[in-house]
């Protein structure tokens, strides 16, 4: 049998020690991985048995070189040397409560089947978070009801109010000590996987401190007071005189507080660094640095130590990496990782130089989201849009399947015909443009935004066109926009309920359905290329783009050629360091 | 001293003059040096120039004050921009692994900017700006220092007129120069007020009870509000501008209003009449009518940009680069006479080159003589050719504002060698 060995240093990476006869490997042969469900840790770190054919299968090797074998590097590295004292410290002792800090990694032997079940179930878990948080308000009664199921039905902890006072795995029963430990290890492996880049981590820390808030908020405040006493959390509360001398201030910078309950409360004063979100959003008072934190408000400092030490650890996890990451045979499988647990992402151009600049505006009529046509028409009226826009549409544009050449021939002609001559704009704009279709910079960051994308982060501001017109745009106005394209009152109605209960992205479905006369769309939107496709297929699968494309296409070629030399050129005498700092100037160069 | 005076055709020729005899090279540099209490402070510093024909060069690093000195007059950059304090010279970044190049620290700054206001000043648009409606940005630094001071416990600000039509704001006190992205943006948005693009009416919605800081904001431009709003923009007066005002009440409310201003057409009165209808309404609906302080705050309140507060690599323009199109220097402004400040008095770059050329008084020449022993002759010169110029004042006012951050360092370096001696 075929056994290259995987030797781990000192220094954590791994080194091939004999690879490479070529023979298929027994995995292969019997169309199975012999070593599914059998490896524990101890022997798999030792002697790492790579198959190489394996590799183009993810799904078996999701477990094995993603899952344990990193899993492992991330115990060894951060308990190291205390190793011991933690292998003596019972599992039950971890999981004496519902809720987690996910401080110890998980150091038993797990089969690889499980593995991969915990890490999908987790992915479900917080996928459905993420849905969510677009369509209900966070913690509403249905966003808890409806992550309540999820939780039961995924098999996770979902009776918060659990007993805390047995901690002993016999009294809270076999069953959900189950919960807590699929919890537990889960959490881990995800961590693995989403610490690649800063997109994934970001995704994943987002979602994993909704999921901590939500199982925050469905304790008693006695099993929260447990809860803070067992992971050592304390905060600094102010004496009665200083809550006197700020009484007035305290109860109208926090809803939580009226005159009477001030009294009655603790208030934790800590640096303003450590509540953001309550910061952020204006709701704490805050004077010389600090917050003044009502006790009924906790959760946030407890949110805010939870995220620091995730977003620590995954940092750390990350570096640990490098190894895994430079091996060339393992990227594919971790990219495949990582995309099928985002989504979709609409960057794979199978139809790219399928569509024409000319059918752009027929397009758009026909088959843009609403974001995007609002995008569209007033980069039309001004030949011009700013960074965010840009951004958001020109993403788009690349995922329904323009080349680069196609865009920057696109925005080159639009924007001269404002205020931008040719020249300024090769200087100021066509990086950027590059940069978005990879050629500068890493290809990952710029992939198309999902609607989450375009209604959750940089929201317009003043002379800014883009976001989500059911998000960003005054009822008024929307109003009007639908008026305008014809959407019966009743539909404008339903629409406007929609969006009034923050559900944006089926009003903007309802809104496809509308304009598609199609009554039970059978697809979910998430995605302005999404809507795109869908309208495409609903329009006639599409053929109208190949209909309407042969004759324009061959000019269009012509041209678009002609474009391309120039940006070759262009591109080729852009020196290499360009490419990394292209990010940095595309927010410099802003509508300079 | 009119800034038609300023052909930037002339900048070629100025520029070298410029950073010769003018630039204050020792204050820039004592100011990023931070009393050299971080090592590699200075030398991590990324630096960007931008010169002739746009042509932008980035990642520019100097490991003195004299390297900067012979650089800078042998470049002659049009606007120099100042980036972050990276984790090794930028000059040698792409000599470093990829990725392990990063932005560590950077001043907590804003950019205010007065094309962000175009929808409420009906004077000017676009790039130009006139005394009428910088009153938006003696308002906008009012309320961002007292914020920055009080609720953050900020301390050494200094504000920056840009050189043409905006204002920035460098936090640099220690704390803020290590705060985290996220911070920064959290700080961004407690700041803001006015949101949404042009797809929105109604912009600010004030939550209830009002904010204390926002109470205090109010407090700022109701100084302001009546002689800017209603006598210098007219927002009360045409017809055009009285409807983008009522466009903010709600529904019911305006239609009163409309009736009510046909009779009245003082900008005074008919503003009272909409207090009036405020207080009504909130004597009668539920919470959280605030209408009147919400157009006010709509007109006046500080808008900033966030993306520029946000990233910590983010580059802005520096304090005494030159404008290339106005040719005003980007000088500091001494907030104890903001109200005063008239952004058409800044120096220009023609100017000040003009002033060296005057006969020198006796005065000046008295006063240089007292440090003949001092300095060596060369930055004698250089002190002695500033002070001449109308650049003085801005430079003093930069002095004073280091000797501030000067304090603070003793502290920090004291605290270290104290601990060194406790090893
Ligand atoms: S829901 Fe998505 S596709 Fe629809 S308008 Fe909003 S961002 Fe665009
Ligand atoms: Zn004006």
């Amino acid at each position: 049998m075929y056994r290259p060995k995987v030797r781990i240093l000192s220094n954590l990476s791994m080194e091939v020690v004999n690879n490479g006869r070529g023979t298929p490997c027994q995995a292969e042969q019997e169309n199975k991985c012999p070593l599914y469900d059998k490896v524990s840790l101890p022997e798999l770190v030792k002697n790492v048995i790579v198959y190489p054919r394996l590799l183009n299968n993810p799904l078996c090797l999701a477990g094995l070189s993603w899952g344990q074998l990193l899993h492992h590097l991330i115990g060894k590295m951060q308990f190291g040397s205390r190793r011991k004292k933690i292998d003596t410290s019972p599992q039950t002792e971890l999981y004496g409560h519902a809720l987690q800090f996910y401080v110890q990694p998980p150091l038993e032997n797990i089969s690889l089947s499980e593995f991969e079940t915990f890490a999908v179930d987790r992915v479900k878990l917080l996928k459905t978070i993420e849905n969510l948080g677009v369509s209900y308000v966070k913690l509403s009664e249905d966003y808890k009801k409806k992550l309540w199921n999820e939780s039961r039905n995924l098999n996770f902890p979902y009776k918060l109010e659990a007993s805390v006072k047995d901690e002993k795995k016999s009294q809270i029963g076999q069953d959900e000590y189950e919960k807590r430990r699929k919890d537990h290890i889960s959490h881990f492996i995800l961590r693995l996987a989403y610490c690649q880049t800063e997109d994934l981590r970001r995704w994943f820390i987002q979602q994993e401190v909704d999921l901590f808030r939500y199982r925050f908020d469905g304790m008693l405040s006695d099993q929260k007071r447990e809860f803070l006493h067992r992971n050592n959390l304390q905060y600094n509360t102010i004496t009665v005189e200083e809550k006197k001398s700020l009484r007035e201030q305290l109860v109208i910078s926090s809803y939580a507080v009226s005159g009477v309950t001030v009294e009655s409360q603790d208030f934790y004063k800590v640096p303003f660094q450590d509540a953001l979100d309550l910061v952020r959003t204006r709701k704490v008072y805050l004077k010389a640095g600090y917050v003044y934190i009502p006790h009924q408000d906790i959760v946030t400092i407890v949110l805010n130590d939870f995220r620091t030490r995730l977003s620590k650890a995954l940092a750390l996890t990350a570096r640990s990496l490098p190894a895994v990451h430079s091996d060339e045979r393992l990227q594919p499988l971790l990219n495949h990782l990582s995309h099928a647990y985002v989504g979709q992402d609409y960057s794979i151009q199978k139809n790219v130089g399928k569509i024409s600049l000319e059918q752009i505006d027929s397009l758009s009529g026909k088959s843009f989201p609403l974001c995007m046509k609002q995008l569209h028409q007033s980069l039309r009226e001004n030949h011009h849009l700013r960074h965010g826009g840009r951004m958001q549409y020109g993403l788009f544009l690349k995922g329904i399947g323009l080349s680069l050449e196609q865009a920057l021939q696109f925005w080159r002609s639009e924007f001269t015909r404002g205020k931008v001559d040719a020249d300024k704009f090769d200087k100021a704009y066509a990086y950027s443009i590059r940069h978005m279709f990879g050629k500068e910079g890493k290809r990952t960051d710029y992939t198309p935004y999902s609607c989450m994308k375009v209604i959750l982060s940089n929201p317009p501001s003043q002379g800014d066109h883009h976001g989500c017109p059911f998000r960003h745009s005054d009822p008024e106005l929307l109003k009007q926009k639908l008026q305008f394209y014809k959407v019966s009152p009743s539909g404008i109605s339903q629409i406007l309920e929609l969006v009034k209960g923050m559900h944006y992205q089926l009003a903007c479905q309802k809104y496809f359905e509308l304009t598609h006369n199609f009554e039970d769309s059978n697809f979910s939107l998430n995605h302005p290329n999404q809507y795109f496709i869908e309208s495409q297929r609903v329009l006639g699968g599409g053929k109208d783009i190949k209909r309407e494309m042969e004759a324009p296409q061959r000019s269009q070629e012509n041209s678009a050629a002609r474009g391309s030399t120039a940006a070759r050129e262009a591109a080729a005498n852009a020196s290499q360091d360009l490419a990394e700092m292209t990010e940095d100037l595309d927010s410099f160069f802003q509508d300079a | 001293m009119p800034s038609s005076d300023y052909d930037p055709a002339s900048l070629p020729d100025l520029l070298p003059l410029y950073y010769r005899r003018l630039f204050p090279f020792s204050q820039y540099y004592r100011w990023l040096n931070y009393g050299g209490v971080q090592k590699n402070y200075f030398q991590n510093r990324e630096f960007s120039f931008t010169l002739k024909d746009d042509i932008y060069v980035r990642y520019q690093s100097f490991t003195t004050q004299n390297e900067l000195e012979k650089e800078m007059q042998k470049m002659n950059p049009y606007k120099i921009d100042i980036g972050a304090i990276y984790s090794h010279r930028p000059n040698q970044h792409n000599t470093v692994k990829s990725g392990t190049f990063q932005a560590l620290e950077k001043e907590l700054v804003f950019d205010i900017d007065m094309t962000d206001y175009d929808d409420v000043r009906s004077c000017c648009s676009a790039a130009d700006i006139c005394s009428k409606c910088w009153t938006l940005m003696t308002i906008a630094i009012h309320i961002l220092d007292r914020a920055l001071r009080e609720d953050f416990g900020f301390q050494h600000l200094l504000w920056v007129y840009s050189g043409r039509r905006g204002v920035h704001c460098w936090v640099c006190d220690e704390a803020a120069r290590k705060l985290s992205v996220a911070a920064r943006s959290a700080i961004a948005e407690y700041l803001s007020l006015v949101k949404g693009g042009e797809e929105t009416v109604k912009k600010v919605v004030l939550t209830d009870p009002i904010h204390p800081s926002i109470r205090e904001s109010l407090s700022v431009v109701e100084r302001y509000f009546s002689q800017y709003a209603l006598h210098e923009q007219e927002i009360l007066g045409r017809k055009e501008s009285v409807d983008k005002v009522l466009a903010l009440v709600p529904e019911d409310v305006r239609k009163d209003l409309q009736q009510s201003f046909q009779n009245e057409k003082k900008p005074e009165t008919r503003w009272k009449l909409v207090k009036d209808q405020a207080t009504r309404k909130q004597a009668t609906a539920k919470k959280g009518q605030h209408f009147e302080k919400e157009i006010m705050l709509q007109y006046c309140y500080p808008r900033l940009d966030v993306n520029v507060s946000k990233g910590v690599n983010h580059l802005l323009k520096s304090p005494f680069s030159v404008h290339p199109k106005t040719g005003r220097i980007s000088v500091p402004m001494d907030l104890k006479e903001l109200d005063t400040f008239d952004p058409f008095a800044v120096p220009t770059i023609s100017m000040i080159c003009e002033e060296l050329d005057r006969p020198r008084t006796e005065e000046e020449s008295e006063d240089t003589k007292e440090k003949e022993n001092e300095k060596d002759a060369a930055e004698k010169r250089k002190i002695r050719d500033y002070k001449r110029t109308s650049l003085a004042k801005y430079v003093k006012y930069f002095d004073q504002f280091l000797d501030g951050m000067a304090r603070t360092w003793k502290g920090e370096l004291l605290r270290k060698s104290d601990l060194q001696k406790e090893f």
